[in-house]
């Protein structure tokens, strides 16, 4: 429709039409008689009769009141009709609505939509908004275009996505596979053109004749199919009984369901347990994992049970009954339901099972019975004492407060001395007692003290490891007093080590005498040469001060910063304040713990091998959250050596495969739509009979060649 | 001596395979399905529809001929199953699982991957079937232990090929006054190399017993190393170390390496390692001629070596009953284990190196686990063991006086009983080797050398790609070629040959740390402070000290700040601990019943 406001802007050059319509209303009826009185003078020539025949149906429909036909031909009514415009007459005037609407309103030519839409302006009171400026304008315009163009360009999002995604991509796109064909592809691709080829199919097809060759014909098939009629007969007599059955089931559970008697329901629910109860004993024997779920289900209610209230007689109705019950029998028995009820519910399930679970059980029953035994008084002192407040055994305490460190640092080289001796020992078989074995005895009668007696058998022995370990303890400690006191002592110990391996050693010639029959001829510069190696030094303390060492070297070091002469006096024989010595000296943070901590027989260097790390990777590639992924990446290597040959082809394949010589062309819109269409349902033209492999056959080859049809497509489009 | 069954399989020979196959056929895949049966239907029913093609093939015949058999199924189908155990053997590391929440890009990375590494498993179990060859063993009567089987009944009852193999080259009889004793031998693939101590070098082939070359050096020889192919070996002598090639000519005198007593060759980095009477163990890239590097291990004279195969590590043993173990990379040795109270004979190494085996002066036999080192068990050998081999198989072979003793299942938990074989001969024993793939030990004694055959000991299955004892000459160069291509870098040998595939965790510090040493300065460093000049007597001496006084020792400032903070919040902590316990220990018995 026309804007009010450009109707102005076309009227405005002075074309008063409202005077000239007026006019025209007015000598309307003339003119249409003027016009028919020229087209009877124009049309004398013809047949008479007709012409009056005609004159006189019009004459008599005008009489009928009835509103003349509409003209077709508008004329303007104006004093200087020029040849380009319409002329205006009394300008400045401007042209209402309601001006145009008297005669619309009149004419009976207008359509009543446009009539309509004047009244509706004419209704309307508001003025219209002015339109939007150029830069707004232009900035929806843009918003409207760049949906568009998002529409446009997202689809192309799933391709790249997928390409991004593929492990392969061979360039150009759409190859067609060279080499002979399978049948299968060829015909998928294959429409039955001329008439004769349609006409086969289709007999084929209503025939359902099979093209592929399969193991039945789908007529054999149907006859395998179908039933005889006694079969059908028995078949629809089983039906008629299920739903008869289904039916009379369904009344019941209504009817039943219709019960609102709480004794029934009760009642009811009685029997449904002592049914399942007994089903579960069955379930147990054949299907015991049914049975395990079951019991699972028991376990739960009974957890709810005994989380809630429920059946606890704390309720407003037990309540009420308690005032009861001491009269009311009913009431009494009701009460006793209840808590019936409960004990029934929280009881523990037994699963009657293996032996060794039964003894469990009656083992954990029997435990609780401690609880109503009399405590056993620990301290016959102080009888309020439960628990012992520390644990600490005096004797080991005071040694350890004595040297703590010294005793951390010789623990692993106790251990290496330990173990040797031990060895010795073994060898030896002396009658020699450790030395310490007279201090077992205290020790023990510590232990014992402390220790809670048990009339358990087993309790008892382990009380007996604990003293043997405590003992075996003393004795590092011990051995470790006496390194320390006498370094002389050691030696002399060597020496008799010395003594007693070459004691050793011939003994064993003796031995070898008796295994070889023939006599070594080198054993006498053997034994010289094991006699010399043993001669010089203690292999063990060498290696354990070696290991000391190295621990020391390997520990951080105290930064000292303090500087002698700032704030007091300096020089020679001078030292600086012991406060400032304090305070700036600085201990470093400790080390992580040793990796040879626990092997006193080893040294394992800390230093890190720097040369491998330049080619490490020091960073973590992007997808990588942390080095456990990353590691477990690239565990597999890809090397032939440690793979089979396929498997190192999949490995290394490249990423992206280009034809050689071949151009690749940008990527057709039609290609990849046709794709996801196809591949989604539309299957070709033919079908070739109802073979599962056929099928298959065609979906592959459908995929495979999308490419070939679509550059067909493009080629038409193209022509 | 007709009940003993000795057995040599040995894949090398295929004359010897219908022998084989009376004893024992080798294990095919399906014999071993009993296991994988159980897992078999859910195999079936992913594979089903991929075999759908196959098995309508074979149906429709059956079906065709009589309709009953409709249900018969393929009992075959889908591919074969691989045993649990099978796969076990190819896997490496654990799964990962997706973490739950991952980011999309991370969750296809970590799919795949598994996917990949799963699929390489698998295939390299099924590939596994193609390595049939088991290992030989030798059985004896009841009652009669394997180790009085003489090597000439062994000979008698293997087969021809496998019966020439125990020889005996007299050297003595040929060079009678300047070889006495038979040092060193080494064998690579199928060549033997025998160096006397007075100097007698010769390389002979294995099984055609052809003399390739002989020679006398004309000085001390103390130690003979093939390098990586038969045409080119090494020689320890007196002073020098020198590089002859196959047919004896002398191809470099290498003057930095001087009085090597042991020498070790490692494959696949081209290098050889060699332990000086002066304490150097040093490195040579045979492949470049360049020192890579020299070490002074301070711990003597070095006259028992070994290199473990699994991660190229040279373990040395001293007198002071260490083994050290050594890389090129560290200046010190990267462990240190005490072994035997006496010093230490000989030691080797497993093919795995998992295993350690050492024999000290105190006449112990220790087995080692390297991985955790610790000793496994250790066994007293009377007259203590002066050479040490382990073959491919993992039979120990140890020379104690004139007699060879081979052990079998030295390598596991279980202490050694009895010896499996033994052998006799003349002389003092100095050298023992086995031969790759072959069930033969090379014995160097004091008689010249003898061979002598141990079923078990090689490994029956080659890898034609990595060492073909069958090679042509023309495969040896394409090998040499790949093999040089493929040379490892002296810097990846470490503890842990797997640490390249593992993140570097080192902090930056640590990684700036380094930057800087290789550097020789610091790029990062801060410059001194210098103050500025300013004017109007503001720039006098005392002026300048006072504004560096502000400015200097501040990142030390910080330090004292921070630790003086921790500090005075530890003793927070211990006044507050001690309190405590003052307080507890004035509580009284009744104190416990207050709230």
């Amino acid at each position: 429709m026309v804007k009010p406001s450009s109707l102005q802007k076309t009227l405005s050059k002075g074309v008063k039409l409202t005077s000239a319509m007026a006019v025209e209303s007015g000598d309307e009826d003339d003119l249409s008689i003027n016009e028919q009185a020229i087209s009877a003078s124009e049309d004398e020539e013809g047949s008479d009769d007709e012409r009056k025949h005609k004159k006189l149906l019009e004459a008599i429909s005008s009489m009928g009141g009835r509103k003349r036909k509409k003209q077709s031909e508008r004329s303007e009514a104006s004093v200087q009709v020029s040849e380009f415009f319409v002329n205006a007459e009394g300008t400045g005037e401007k042209v209402n609505i309601s001006d145009l609407l008297g005669t619309v309103e009149k004419t009976s030519g207008a359509a009543n939509k446009t009539k309509k839409q004047l009244r509706n302006l004419q209704n309307s009171k508001g003025t219209l908004a002015l339109p939007l400026n150029k830069q707004q304008t232009e900035k929806i315009q843009r918003g409207i275009a760049y949906e568009k163009t998002t529409k446009e360009v997202s689809c192309w999002q799933n391709i790249i996505v997928q390409n991004q995604k593929a492990e392969q991509i061979v360039f150009p796109l759409n190859q067609e596979s060279l080499g002979p064909k399978q049948v299968e592809q060829v015909v998928a691709g294959w429409k039955a053109q001329t008439p004769l080829e349609q006409e086969i199919f289709r007999l084929l097809h209503s025939n359902s004749h099979p093209v592929n060759d399969p193991v039945l014909t789908p007529v054999e098939e149907a006859s395998l199919k179908a039933m005889s009629l006694e079969e059908a007969k028995i078949r629809r007599a089983e039906l008629q009984k299920t739903r008869a059955l289904q039916s009379y089931y369904e009344a019941k559970a209504k009817r039943e369901k219709n019960i609102k008697s709480k004794k029934y329901h009760k009642i009811q629910k009685k029997g449904k347990r002592k049914e399942f109860l007994k089903q579960f004993e069955e379930m147990v024997k054949t299907n015991p994992e049914g049975a395990l779920e079951e019991l699972k289900k028991m376990e739960l209610s009974r957890m709810e049970e005994r989380m809630s209230l429920k059946h606890q007689n704390s309720g407003k109705w037990a309540k009420s009954k308690a005032i009861m019950a001491k009269y009311d029998d009913s009431a009494r028995k009701a009460m006793q339901e209840q808590l019936q009820m409960n004990k029934d519910l929280t009881q523990k399930i037994v699963v009657p099972s293996d032996d060794e679970h039964e003894s469990n059980e009656e083992g954990l029953e029997t435990v609780p019975d401690f609880v109503n035994d009399p405590e056993p008084i620990i301290d016959p002192v102080n009888p309020w004492m439960r628990v012992q407040l520390t644990h600490e055994e005096p004797e080991v305490s005071c040694v350890t407060t004595d040297e703590p460190q010294t005793a951390e640092q010789e623990n692993e080289e106790e251990e290496l001395i330990g173990e040797f001796e031990r060895k010795r020992k073994l060898r030896q078989a002396d009658e020699e007692d450790l030395i310490p074995t007279e201090e077992q005895k205290p020790e023990s009668e510590v232990v014992e003290e402390d220790v809670v007696e048990v009339s358990d058998k087993e309790e008892e022995e382990e009380e007996e490891d604990e003293e043997e370990e405590d003992v075996s303890e003393f004795n590092t400690l011990f051995r470790l007093m006496r390194n320390e006191k006498t370094l002389e002592e050691d030696e002399e110990g060597l020496l008799n080590e010395g003594q007693i391996r070459v004691r050793n050693i011939e003994d064993l010639e003796i031995l070898d005498e008796d295994v070889d029959p023939q006599p070594i001829v080198d054993h006498g510069e053997q034994i010289s040469i094991i006699k010399e190696a043993f001669a010089g030094d203690d292999v063990i303390s060498d290696f354990i001060k070696d290991k000391r060492k190295q621990e020391a070297a390997g520990k951080p070091k105290v930064v000292d910063l303090t500087l002698p002469g700032w704030g007091e006096w300096g020089g020679v024989g001078l030292k600086p304040s012991r406060w400032k010595r304090k305070r700036f000296r600085i201990k470093m943070a400790s080390s992580p713990p040793r990796q040879d901590r626990k092997l006193p027989d080893t040294i394992i260097s800390e230093n890190r091998n720097t040369s491998i790390a330049s080619h490490q990777v020091s960073q973590l590639p992007f997808p990588f959250q942390n080095t456990a992924q990353f590691e477990s990446c690239i565990r597999t290597p890809i090397g032939q050596t440690w793979n089979t040959q396929g498997v190192v082809k999949k490995m290394t394949k490249p990423k992206v495969i280009t034809k050689l010589g071949a151009i690749i062309a940008p990527m057709v819109k039609e290609d990849f739509i046709n794709k996801t269409t196809t591949s989604a349902g539309k299957g070709p033209a033919i079908m070739l009979g109802e073979n599962k492999r056929a099928n298959k056959g065609r979906e592959w080859s459908s995929a495979k060649h999308q490419g070939r049809r679509g550059s067909q497509k493009r080629k038409k489009q193209q022509t | 001596m007709d009940s003993l069954i000795c057995y040599l399989p040995n894949k090398v020979n295929i004359y010897e395979f219908d022998w084989l196959f009376l004893t024992q056929p080798p294990k095919r895949y399906w014999e071993e399905t009993e296991n994988t049966d159980q897992r078999r239907p859910e195999e079936e029913q992913g594979t089903a529809v991929q075999n759908q093609n196959k098995s309508t093939v074979k149906e429709r015949s059956l079906k065709r001929k009589n309709g009953e058999s409709l249900e018969k199924k393929d009992p075959f189908s889908g591919e074969a199953p691989i045993p649990h155990k099978q796969l076990q053997k190819f896997q490496r590391g654990e799964k990962y699982k997706v973490p739950a929440g991952a980011r999309q890009r991370l969750k296809e990375a970590i799919i795949s991957s598994e996917a990949m590494s799963e699929l390489a498993q698998k295939q390299a179990a099924r590939y596994d079937l193609l390595l049939p060859e088991d290992a030989g063993f030798l059985e004896g009567d009841e009652d009669e232990d394997t180790n009085t089987i003489s090597q000439d009944d062994i000979a008698d009852a293997a087969d021809i090929t496998s019966g020439s193999k125990v020889y005996v080259i007299a050297f003595s009889l040929y060079l009678l006054k300047k070889l006495q004793i038979q040092k060193n031998v080494f064998v690579c693939n199928r060549h033997l190399l025998v160096g006397g101590k007075k100097g007698h070098v010769a390389c002979i082939d294995w099984q055609s017993k052809d003399l390739m070359c002989e020679m006398n050096v004309m000085e001390t020889v103390n130690d003979v190393k093939w390098l990586h192919t038969e045409a080119m070996f090494a020689v320890a002598q007196k002073r020098w170390l020198y590089i002859y090639d196959s047919k004896g000519l002398e191809l470099h005198c290498v003057k930095k390496f001087n009085d090597v007593l042991r020498m070790q060759f490692l494959p696949y980095h081209f290098l050889l390692a060699t332990a000086s009477a002066t304490g150097f163990l040093q490195y040579l890239d045979v492949s470049v001629g360049k020192e890579i590097a020299a070490i002074c291990t301070k711990m003597g004279r070095l006259d028992v070596m070994s290199q473990n195969p699994h991660n190229a590590v040279i373990h040395l043993g001293h007198p002071n009953g260490t083994i050290s173990l050594w890389s090129p990379n560290q200046k010190e040795p990267l462990v240190k284990i005490l072994c035997h109270r006496g010093a230490v004979r000989s030691l080797t190494v497993d093919k795995t190196g998992t295993y350690m085996v050492t024999s000290g002066l105190d006449r112990k036999l220790k087995v080692y686990d390297i991985r955790a080192f610790k000793p496994l068990h250790s066994c007293f050998l009377p007259a203590g063991a002066s050479c040490l081999s382990l073959s491919q198989r993992g039979l120990l072979s140890a020379a104690t006086g004139d007699i060879v003793q081979v052990y079998q299942n030295v390598l596991g938990s279980s202490p050694v009983s009895k010896p499996y074989m033994a052998h006799r001969l003349q002389g003092q024993i100095w050298g023992l080797a086995y031969c790759p793939f072959e069930d033969v030990l090379g014995i160097g004694h004091g008689e010249g050398f003898t061979s002598m055959i141990v079923p078990g000991a090689g490994e029956p299955n080659f890898d034609a790609l990595d060492t073909n004892p069958f090679r042509s000459s023309k495969q040896r160069q394409e090998w040499e070629v790949k093999a040089l291509l493929e040379k490892v870098q002296p810097e990846l040998i470490g503890l842990d040959p797997g640490q390249l595939s593992k993140v570097d965790q080192a902090s930056f510090e640590q990684r700036h740390k380094e930057h800087v040493e290789a550097l020789g300065f610091d790029p990062l460093a801060k410059d001194k402070f210098k103050p500025k000049t300013k004017k109007k007597g503001r720039s006098s001496a005392g002026a300048i000290e006072k504004r560096k006084r502000k400015v200097a020792h501040e990142d030390q400032r910080d330090k004292i700040r921070q630790t003086v903070q921790e500090r005075t919040e530890r003793d927070k902590e211990q006044k507050e601990k001690s309190n405590e316990k003052k307080n507890l220990g004035n509580k009284s018995t009744l104190d416990r019943f207050r709230k």
